[in-house]
């Protein structure tokens, strides 16, 4: 199989030590559990999305794991404005802090309590399962860019994380890249359900949620696809990824990084598993490869 | 997906704490979990306190629930879950009030030599009888209607020679454990202890982040729930813990 050279990675306007990082929402809700993940390998993390208020998130069951993927309807529980304290130990490491709103003017109070904090910003606009939330507005080009043009205002750093229940996702990454965004991550989970036969009733406390893990890794590759002939900003590749060859074939597809994030329920220092067979002293440079499926 | 199992029969422990017993036995360590799905209304993190049966105390909407369940109810378990205790040589374990669930399949499977059950009550006092015929049972009330007046700690402190155990369990409120731990350390041997822990979980399975303690990151639904005292002493354990929304208060 093809390696790559073991190299500083610039996406977006973050530096990250390789090119694997942490997908938002997973190990994410502490300081703590972030640091852990850049110990274990990880090139840079996402944070657990930041909302306007405290959130509690859904009942339970909030997760389930299935063959080869994980169903979730957390419902964004996060601290909201306490979560600074949690990035105090992690200051000048690779972090980028997930946030999310109902509307444009939501998003940037959330960024601006975290200006000069962060390494960079990833809007989600893609929560499949929290109502008014994410793919509410994730799926409307003209929210996109309205959400995406208050944080890039900030001069920061600035990742728009797309769903992929769009119809077309070419039009909603073109959307973000108008509104300022500096690379586009894709996907959020793929919407989901399943149903508890037995008690004939869904098995998530929110009825239905969101598709990751190794399942949905075709999905998330053709999206990565074609965001690649759609826009023109560097592309982080989302879903599914769990092995070396996974990350080479969404760097093909298009992807200058990848995002890891239900691969950690199989294996939990999957970056270090992934990084000693993914680099090698005599690897290609990424750029050698990114998006040579489209030749 | 979760095993939806069905309630054979309910037994009453004490006022507040009912045994549900299911018509299917999971493969279990002592002191791995499950989380128990309430139809409808949550799904919360209970210890095994045998193969097929779980003990729980009311404390709010979901064990309120789980207490009123009759024969014949249908819940969804997902486990076990976690790594459970890992005894060696001689062993004392210790509880306070329903934190003895996760220690009493240790006492069944003759692992305990020695066990110490603390209640704020008599009435309150879980599976004493049957840990009186399995172990060397000493017991501590707060108000002193059985055994020892006063915290479990009391016991440890006047009866029990602490260098003589290999492996000591604890389960039981956190401050409890604190002080168990701290005894355990001034006699240098913290790492003889193992605390089963308890914090807020949603996934279960070490993917959510929403029970990971600092400063290590360590996840007490997967690393854990049980952890040795040298892994805890420097952590949060002891001072505070986060809520269902990742805000940290006081324990
Ligand atoms: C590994 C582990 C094993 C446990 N074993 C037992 C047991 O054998 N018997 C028993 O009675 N209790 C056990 N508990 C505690 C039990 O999970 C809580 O009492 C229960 O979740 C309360 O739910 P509720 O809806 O009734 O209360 P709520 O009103 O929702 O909450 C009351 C308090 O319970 C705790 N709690 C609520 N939800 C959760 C959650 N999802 N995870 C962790 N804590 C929560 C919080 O401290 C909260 O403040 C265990 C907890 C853990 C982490
Ligand atoms: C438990 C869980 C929580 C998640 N929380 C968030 C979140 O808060 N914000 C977000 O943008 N994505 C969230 N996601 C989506 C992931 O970041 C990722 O896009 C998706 O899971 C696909 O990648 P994977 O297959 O590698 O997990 C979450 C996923 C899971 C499994
Ligand atoms: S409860 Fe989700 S990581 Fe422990």
């Amino acid at each position: 199989m093809i390696t790559l050279q073991k190299e500083l990675v610039h996406v977006g306007g973050v530096t990250l030590d390789n090119h694997l990082i942490l997908a938002a929402g997973v190990l994410g809700t502490t300081g703590a559990s972030l640091f852990r993940m850049l110990r274990q390998g990880a090139g840079g993390v996402v944070t657990k999305s930041i909302g306007p208020n405290p959130k509690e998130g859904h009942a339970g069951p909030c997760l389930v794991p299935l063959e080869r993927g994980l169903l979730n309807a957390m419902g964004l529980p996060n601290p909201s404005k306490n979560f600074l304290q949690e990035l105090e130990p992690l200051a000048g490491k690779p972090v980028v802090v997930s946030i999310f709103g109902g509307k444009p003017d939501e998003f940037r109070t959330v960024a601006s309590w975290f200006e000069g904090v962060a390494a960079g910003y990833e809007l989600n606009l893609s929560c499949p399962h929290a109502e008014g939330y994410g793919a509410a507005i994730g799926s409307d080009p003209a929210m996109v860019r309205a959400c995406t043009e208050e944080v890039a205002a900030f001069g920061m750093p600035t990742w728009v994380k797309l769903t992929p229940n769009v119809t077309d996702i070419g039009t909603i990454g073109r959307a973000a890249e108008e509104g300022g965004a500096t690379a586009l991550v894709a996907i959020n989970t793929v919407r989901a359900m399943r149903i508890a036969i037995d008690l004939r009733r869904p098995v998530l406390g929110n009825r239905f949620g969101g598709l990751s893990g190794a399942m949905i890794f075709p999905i998330a590759l053709r999206c990565v696809y074609d965001l690649y002939e759609a826009c023109s900003i560097p592309i982080i590749g989302c879903g599914g990824v769990s092995s070396a060859a996974d990350v080479i074939e969404m760097m093909m597809a298009g992807a200058s990084a990848v995002q890891i994030g239900s691969a950690v329920y199989d294996d939990s220092s999957v970056f270090g598993s992934i990084a000693d067979v993914l680099y090698s002293t005599d690897g290609v440079s990424a750029s050698g490869i990114v998006g040579c499926a489209h030749e | 997906m979760p095993v939806v199992v069905t309630v054979v029969e309910v037994m009453d422990e004490t006022p507040t704490v009912k045994t549900l017993r299911f018509d299917r036995k999971f493969t279990i360590l002592p002191g791995q979990f499950c989380m128990v799905w309430v139809p409808g209304i949550d799904e919360v993190p209970m210890g095994f306190s045998s193969p097929d049966m779980i003990t729980v105390q009311r404390v709010g909407e979901a064990t309120q629930a789980l207490i009123s369940l009759s024969i014949g109810s249908k819940i969804g378990i997902r486990g076990p879950l976690g790594n459970g205790f890992s005894p060696q040589g001689r062993v004392l374990a210790i509880a306070g009030g329903v934190g003895v669930a996760p220690l009493y399949p240790l006492a069944v499977n003759g692992s305990v030599d020695t066990f110490i059950l603390g209640a704020r009550t008599e009435a309150e006092l879980i599976f004493a009888d049957s840990l009186m015929d399995l172990t060397d049972l000493k017991i501590a009330t707060d108000d002193g209607t059985a055994g020892h007046h006063g915290f479990v700690t009391g016991v440890l402190d006047e009866q029990i020679d602490l260098l003589s155990y290999d492996t000591i369990c604890v389960c039981g409120p956190e401050m409890m454990m604190k002080g168990i731990l701290n005894r355990l350390s001034d006699a240098g041997i913290a790492d003889r202890g193992q605390f089963s822990l308890h914090r807020y979980m949603k996934c279960g399975v070490g993917v959510c982040g929403s029970c990971a303690m600092d400063p290590d990151g360590l996840c007490v639904c997967r690393d854990g729930p049980v952890f040795t005292g040298d892994q805890i002493i420097n952590s949060e354990f002891g001072s505070y813990a986060r809520d269902a929304s990742g805000q940290r208060k006081r324990v």
